[in-house]
């Protein structure tokens, strides 16, 4: 059955009447999200107002690391299932992880000057997440570089298994070392630091977040899987012109998933 | 009512919105442009839609 959902034919098919109520879904909770955020959660006894910007930051430093994650397992179906729609998985991944990370990085900053004051330090926590905003990026222009989806798919799978070392990096870092940047508070030992009238707020941003991330993702997916084709039939195409036939009208083509396995 | 810091927190929601606004037009016009580019290229060679 999950090969028959991963097919990229029926991956389009079952993911078409699902993209609406998930970016319903995204919304909704975003909505209430903010409304709790802005409207509910009090200010903090020692940070006042400012505790505000966690509430974006959490959830987006989340995301940068729960979309590398997923591109690490899909390089593992690249490298060894060859599976096609793991490829289009990790490169639809790769610009919403990025733009999380960014986020993550731009809002920490503006929390930490009123907070440290200061934009920047170069702690582990905050070197670590610049260095996956960095990953992702080269990963992204890698991408740009190699022409041939199939060719570049093993090169990026194996940067992305490299890369993903960074991961336990990001997570411990704080805790490996002495940071300006506080130490785990939601998932740690002996329960969360934070106050259940702040606590429960963050967590239903942070599944706002994931919701709107994953909703993007497979929108993502979805056009990752169109342009594939498009290439393939331009390159059919050009190769028809080429060779001197006649124009392709009315001829009957190859399918599609003959020239490009799995499309 | 956001205090002496209110720059910083509408700044870091501006700009989040900012970019999830910019992602979510992307992914808009990119799916678009491909279906186009998609339907155009199966009307030439007569390929299943």
């Amino acid at each position: 059955m999950w090969t028959r959902l991963a097919h990229p034919g029926h991956f389009l098919r079952w993911t078409q009447p699902v993209m609406p109520w998930l970016a319903g879904l995204s919304g909704l909770l975003l909505a209430v999200g903010l409304y709790l955020t802005w409207f509910v959660v009090p200010p903090d006894y020692q940070q006042g107002e400012t505790v505000r910007i966690m509430y974006i930051h959490v959830p987006a430093a989340w995301l940068g690391v729960f979309f590398y994650g997923s591109m690490a397992i899909s390089a593992l179906g690249t490298l060894v299932w060859r599976h096609p729609l793991a490829d289009v998985a990790q490169r639809a991944a790769a610009p919403v992880g990025a733009a999380f990370t960014l986020i993550c990085l731009v809002t920490g900053s503006l929390w930490g000057k009123p907070m440290w004051g200061t934009y920047w330090v170069w702690d582990a926590r905050l070197t670590s997440m610049l260095v996956l905003f960095l990953i992702y990026c080269g990963i992204i222009a890698l991408w740009r570089t190699i022409e041939d989806p199939n060719r570049a798919a093993r090169a990026i799978a194996i940067l992305t298994l490299v890369g993903a070392v960074n991961l336990p990096i990001i997570k411990f870092s704080v805790n490996w070392w002495s940071t300006l940047h506080q130490p785990a508070s939601i998932m740690r030992m002996g329960g969360s630091a934070i106050d259940p009238s702040m606590l429960y707020p963050l967590l239903e941003m942070i599944l706002a977040f994931t919701v709107l991330g994953v909703t993007l993702h497979l929108a993502g997916m979805r056009t990752e899987i169109l342009r594939r084709r498009v290439r393939t039939l331009t390159i059919r195409e050009a190769e028809r012109l080429d060779s001197g036939a006649a124009p392709a009208q009315g001829r009957s083509a190859a399918p599609l998933g003959r020239a490009v396995p799995g499309l | 009512m956001l205090g002496p810091h209110a720059g910083f927190i509408l700044g870091a929601y501006a700009f989040t919105a900012l970019v999830v606004g910019g992602l979510i037009l992307h992914a808009l016009r990119d799916h678009r442009a491909q279906a186009r580019a998609l339907a155009a290229l199966q009307d030439g060679t007569g390929e299943r839609p």
